[in-house]
């Protein structure tokens, strides 16, 4: 097992670097830079000179296969650089945003959870039935509606019916978790329901399979209740498949973040993303994309210790 | 051609009925021919917005600005006393546009790659694939997002940055597909008689992987809305004055939420009921032409 751990984490190294020198040749092609953006585009008078010495201290002077060289040499002592905008190191702010954007994502990813698995279970339960329609609609419906208009939605639906506005100052949970709650619960709903949908989907015809299966007819012959069958034998071997759609949708969660983040004005990854991309922070946005990368790459590898865990007939060597 | 007769052809090969293709695609996926309709509605709508809409979508009017829905103005105007009703109709040129522009060109490039890679095989195949393996590992709209700070936002630079996240996904779908063509006999002959790769893989393989490359380009539709109207709400995608639903929901959460809330819900409805019936429509599209790719 450990071995296994150790095999795999060691695997993710080449995909990582991968990563790392596709981002670098993609952002780096382009013409125009970050100083031009930064210095010229205000509208004020400039000298080359400071736009050479902004280079310069930036090292985009330098030859572009040095840049690479210094950029890789820094992935391996964990250093990714300052951002090209605000100077900082790009690790500091990533890891500012992160704690926000992290807890919004599980959240989410619950909430995602705890839609999909009864409706999924109520569909496949009713199969071809009008509950089974509903949910069904339900679940196209999820994954119809833009998650930033749902967002405004919410904002609408809060202030205009029960004049509320969720609190706009992040408070971190330990420090007054009911602030914190009440803040993030409300992207955590417009996120949740867009991400249930395909959760919904895969538990219905995962629970549609097992119901089918000898163990199943079984467990009825010998007379065992609905409830029992329903949760010591059909959910539980239907959990393998729903659990992967989970955690790829929760590795993929920081597609919502982006465009929900802004909606509520939420200083997390996901506007981060958006603000690097908009200010052409080369440094930041490679930092990024190493982050959602490795994201993936985790999540999946967590789903896969989860299997053994689930079915004892998996096993890792 | 259109992805209707390709449906009929292969509807109507197997069965030898009389009923017309069409007719049993109505019969047997209602829905989906309801989300054919609706479409078919969208696309009316769209070409002859200029005798429908009631206003000019980018006019300004600062007499009537935030005015509430009413007669003179049926979904009310903008902050800049421009028609939300006009601007949505005007929208959706823009939506279908990159819509079917960025699924087309994505699932075409998409497809070739696929086929492709699965021809050559071999180290090609094993390198295109790795690529595609990394590409996979990023949400859809992150690699749209990343494509856009590379070559800039705009209606034309929109499609393409669109249309290349969706080629990942596209490949590996059709990549599949092609694989089993590829064991076929008739490669085997045409090789033999001395057909090149490319002719081969246009003429031999290509036509055999249809059905796949048409789930994939319906599928891509609905995909392609959201992520159109998302970019553009983000502000890295189509830019003022141009009508596009996504923009008409940006920046102005304060005045919808203050002043006027109907600016926020005409545009967001008419994404959902587009990216609605299109993903109804590639459902039962999908259904129909390739049952085994059903998720």
């Amino acid at each position: 097992m450990t071995r296994y751990v150790v095999t795999r984490l060691a695997l993710m190294l080449p995909t990582l670097l991968t990563v790392a020198v596709l981002v670098f040749i993609l952002v780096r092609i382009v013409p125009g830079d970050i100083v031009e953006l930064r210095l010229v585009s205000g509208g004020s008078f400039v000298t080359p000179g400071v736009i050479e010495a902004e280079r310069e201290r930036l090292g985009l002077n330098k030859p572009l296969w040095d840049q690479f060289v210094a950029w890789m040499v820094g992935i391996f002592r964990l250093d990714l650089g300052l951002s090209m905008w605000s100077g900082n190191p790009v690790a500091q702010e990533i890891a500012i945003r992160l704690p926000l954007s992290l807890q919004l994502a599980v959240m989410a990813s619950l909430i995602a959870t705890a839609i999909a698995i009864p409706l999924g279970t109520l569909a496949a339960l009713h199969r071809g039935r009008w509950i089974d329609q509903v949910v069904q609609v339900i679940s196209v419906a999820g994954l119809a509606v833009p998650s930033f208009w749902l967002g405004i939605l919410i904002i609408l639906l809060l202030l205009g019916v029960f004049g509320y506005l969720p609190p706009l100052t992040f408070t971190p949970l330990l420090d007054n978790p009911r602030a914190n709650l009440a803040q993030l619960i409300w992207p955590a709903l417009a996120v949740g329901y867009r991400y249930s949908a395909v959760t919904t989907r895969m538990t219905r015809s995962a629970l549609l399979e097992v119901l089918r299966e000898d163990y199943v007819r079984t467990a009825w012959a010998k007379g065992l209740g609905r409830q029992v069958i329903l949760r010591r034998h059909a959910l539980r071997n239907a959990l393998l498949p729903v659990v992967t759609v989970i955690g790829l949708e929760f590795a993929f969660l920081i597609g919502g973040l982006v465009v929900t983040e802004q909606v509520f004005n939420l200083n997390g990854v996901g506007k981060l993303v958006v603000e690097a991309i908009g200010q052409r922070d080369y440094t930041l946005i490679q930092g990024l994309m190493l982050l959602v990368a490795l994201g993936y790459l985790l999540v999946n590898f967590i789903v896969d210790l989860l299997y053994a865990w689930l079915d004892p007939r998996i096993a890792y060597h | 051609m259109t992805a209707e007769q390709v449906l009929a052809e292969r509807v109507a090969a197997p069965a030898r009925r009389r009923r017309h293709p069409l007719a049993r695609f109505f019969r047997r996926h209602p829905a989906g021919a309801a989300g054919l309709v609706v479409i078919l509605v969208l696309m009316g709508v769209a070409l002859l917005a200029p005798w429908i809409a009631p206003y000019d979508p980018v006019a300004n009017d600062f007499r009537s600005m935030f005015k509430p829905p009413g007669v003179s103005h049926w979904a009310g105007t903008d902050a800049y006393g421009r028609d939300v009703l006009s601007r949505v109709i005007f929208g959706a040129r823009t939506a279908l546009l990159i819509g079917f522009g960025a699924s087309l060109l994505g699932a075409t490039i998409g497809a070739v790659i696929g086929v492709a890679s699965a021809y050559f095989g071999g180290k090609t195949d094993l390198l295109v694939q790795r690529l595609v393996d990394v590409l996979l590992s990023f949400p859809i709209i992150i690699v749209a997002l990343a494509i856009v700070s590379i070559i800039g936002t705009g209606i034309d630079k929109l499609i393409v940055a669109i249309a290349l996240s969706f080629v990942p996904r596209v490949e590996r779908v059709v990549r599949g597909s092609a694989l089993a063509v590829r064991a076929m006999t008739y490669i085997e002959a045409a090789q033999a008689i001395g057909a090149g790769a490319w002719r081969i893989i246009f003429r031999h393989m290509s036509p055999n992987v249809v059905a796949p490359y048409l789930v994939m380009l319906t599928a891509s539709l609905g995909q392609a809305i959201l992520l159109e109207s998302s970019l553009s709400f983000l502000g890295l995608g189509v830019s003022e004055p141009t009508p596009a639903w996504g923009l008409m929901l940006r920046g102005a959460a304060v005045d919808f939420a203050t002043r006027a809330p109907w600016m926020a819900v005409v545009p967001g409805l008419a994404i959902t009921t587009t990216v609605l019936t299109f993903n109804v429509l590639g459902d039962a599209l999908r259904d129909a032409l390739d049952p085994r790719l059903r998720t």
